[in-house]
């Protein structure tokens, strides 16, 4: 086990420089102009030139790759344009918000999400299990900012119960993780019945009954515990969303996180922060793949068998399927 | 009909499986008992209700869309079918086990083999962990699976391995009665050939009756004591071994013999009985292997014949049915 996260760890290396390089050839190409920005529409066409050569933006692409490494190698994502501020510190003091937002954002989804999936399943066909699911279909269906908007709207502006934007309190907290969460709390419900169905049909479920097990435990011991295998998967998927769903809810409700961040960067070509933040993005987004995979390894024996043991018999079978979680990143 | 002896006696059981697009009549009022140390083969085609009579008996039909509609089942004299499901649950693993079909995919991928043998156990008779492991561990090595790998997980078992795995589970408790749903079907003839020696040296080590649903009539020959022939969810013929093999009442019986291929004989094409079973949504009114019986009469069509004993313990369902 512990071979196979070095090796995965190792991996990530060429995922984030890919990601990194595809970054900098799309600011490229996109039309618009930091220099032009910074100095406004008055500036001369001379000072435009004179800036964009000391901002480095009439050099080649991969010069500027190859600096942009040579900076991250020794910590340093490079100075904002717009503020002046060196981009690390920024990301340092935002990130706590992201991480609090999209994990408590995700926590609350799989704590409601399963048992609700558990519930539609045992209770399939019935109005419960339809009543479920529409307001599922419901939630899933309905956009982040749309959701987000709303709840501004009734619970800020309306009722007055709830702050409507910022970060000052942990009512604060309240709308916008219910706006990240409610989308994939009906995702995960969804996953979960239907895995749920697939899995009481399985012969094993039988022999289980057969036994003499309570209703109960087999449900959750012998059930659950195996439609949960592919929810795991869902959840790691998720965490790339929930990032991006991260990204609008703080611009809604002003929370200064990383999210907020890069989307101030982008829309002002600020390209030192557009690069550090999709880097930071993308090794965590990598970190939680992997973490998938380690917790994939653990429930599920038949995986774990591949991931490389001691056993010569075993290990050829190991790096075929090792090979695997990479193309899922790819 | 005797009383005494009688493990479990069926009384007119009925099942149905209801869909939204028919009603499919998968039992049709059967009888039978099981005695004491008695193994019984059911016998009959795929798709001739064998399965379900077994599952109606532990309870664990698919409901819906199973319907039992009408019937008993006595174990010692307790209606199970209207058994609460917490008296049920006693019952279910620890005197009455089942054994699948299938062994690739009757055990739980996830759990080890050793834990989910002990779980039977724990859960009828108050016992520890450590207890219940060790006696886990005693009924690998009785089906001959060493006991080192009782941590293993079932992917890393053979089919025949497996099957052990579910006989060792489901003789956990011991128990009175073993229902073997063709507990060989899906193994290979070496395999086979195992894994019956093993239920047979077991069955009599540890005096449990067993009813195996079977459509190999070798194994039904040397294996059980008396036989029971199902057809389209109806027993056609009952009796010992010898009854069946050596007088056999019924048309469809006969049929069964005379598909069997021949060591002795030059013929090169196997012998089938012609057509099909009947459509379980839409039984005949009359005799249910009417249509395929090269016997039948008009009467056969019109109304279905009644059970009758051609010899003590011999019945068979048909009005050609020699009289004693």
């Amino acid at each position: 086990m512990g071979k196979f996260i070095a090796k995965r760890l190792f991996m990530l290396i060429p995922v984030v420089l890919g990601i990194s390089f595809i970054v900098l050839l799309l600011l490229a190409i996109t039309p618009g102009d930091p220099a032009k920005m910074m100095l406004g529409t008055q500036a001369t066409p001379e000072r435009i030139a004179a800036l964009r050569d000391t901002l480095g933006l009439d050099d080649p692409i991969l010069v500027r790759f190859v600096h942009f490494l040579g900076q991250i190698v020794q910590g340093d994502f490079g100075t904002s344009f717009m503020t002046k501020r060196p981009v690390f510190d920024e990301m340092i003091t935002r990130m706590p918000y992201t991480l609090l937002l999209v994990s408590v954002s995700l926590g609350v989804s799989v704590v409601l999400g399963i048992p609700l999936g558990v519930y539609a399943a045992t209770h399939h066909n019935t109005w419960k299990d339809n009543g479920a699911m529409f307001i599922s279909l419901f939630f899933v269906s309905m956009p982040v900012f749309w959701f987000a908007l709303l709840l501004v709207r009734f619970f800020g502006v309306e009722l007055r119960w709830l702050p409507l934007s910022g970060i000052d309190t942990w009512q604060s907290w309240i709308l916008p993780i219910v706006a990240t969460s409610l989308g994939f709390v009906a995702t995960i419900a969804r996953q979960t019945r239907s895995n749920m169905l697939e899995v009481v049909r399985q012969d094993y479920i039988v022999t289980a009954k057969a036994k003499g097990l309570p209703e109960r435990r087999v449900i959750y011991r012998h059930a659950l515990k195996n439609a949960l295998i592919p929810v795991i998967m869902v959840i790691g998927n998720m965490f790339g969303l929930l990032i991006g769903g991260a990204l609008i809810t703080e611009v809604i409700f002003g929370i200064p996180g990383l999210g907020q961040y890069t989307i101030a960067g982008l829309t002002g070509r600020d390209y030192p922060v557009i690069q550090g933040s999709v880097f930071i993005l993308s090794v965590m987004f990598s970190l939680v793949i992997l973490i998938v995979d380690v917790v994939f390894a653990i429930v599920d024996p038949r995986i774990r068998a591949q991931s490389g043991r001691n056993n010569s018999k075993k290990r050829k079978v190991g790096n075929q399927i090792e090979e695997d979680p990479q193309e899922i990143e790819a | 009909m005797e009383e005494q002896g009688n493990l479990l006696e069926i009384r007119d059981l009925a099942v149905e499986y209801h869909t939204d697009e028919a009603t499919i009549y998968a039992v049709n009022h059967i009888g039978l008992t099981v005695k004491k140390g008695e193994t019984i083969g059911l016998v009959g085609e795929t798709g001739a209700g064998k399965t379900s009579i077994a599952r109606s008996i532990l309870g664990i039909l698919p409901m819906p869309p199973a319907k039992i509609v009408s019937g008993e089942i006595l174990y010692r004299g307790n209606e199970l079918l209207r058994l609460p499901e917490r008296e049920m649950r006693k019952i279910r693993g620890n005197k009455i086990a089942m054994i699948f079909q299938d062994p690739m995919t009757a055990l739980n991928p996830i759990e080890t083999v050793g834990f989910q043998i002990a779980e039977t156990i724990r859960q009828h008779d108050s016992v520890s962990q450590v207890e219940a492991n060790r006696r886990a561990c005693d009924m690998l090595e009785m089906v001959g699976i060493a006991m080192g790998r009782f941590g293993d997980f079932p992917h890393q078992f053979s089919g025949g391995m497996k099957q052990r795995v579910v006989i060792a589970m489901a003789l956990a408790c011991n128990p009175e009665l073993l229902l073997a749903d063709e507990p060989t079907t899906a193994l290979d003839v070496t395999i086979q050939a195992q894994v019956l020696e093993m239920m047979q040296s077991l069955r009599e080590r540890l005096e449990t009756s067993v009813m195996l649903i079977t459509h190999d009539l070798g194994v039904v020959s040397e294996f059980c004591d008396s036989v029971a022939v199902v057809y389209a969810g109806e027993i056609v013929e009952r009796g010992t071994v010898e009854d069946i093999f050596d007088r056999p009442g019924h048309p469809y019986t006969l049929g069964l013999f005379g598909s069997l291929p021949r060591l002795d004989a030059t013929e090169r094409r196997l012998k089938p009985i012609k057509g099909r079973m009947p459509d379980p949504t839409n039984v005949p009114e009359g005799c249910r292997f009417c249509d395929r019986c090269p016997r039948a009469e008009d009467r056969c069509s019109k109304s279905p014949p009644a059970e009758s004993e051609i010899a003590p313990g011999h019945a068979v369902k048909c009005f050609f049915a020699p009289q004693r």
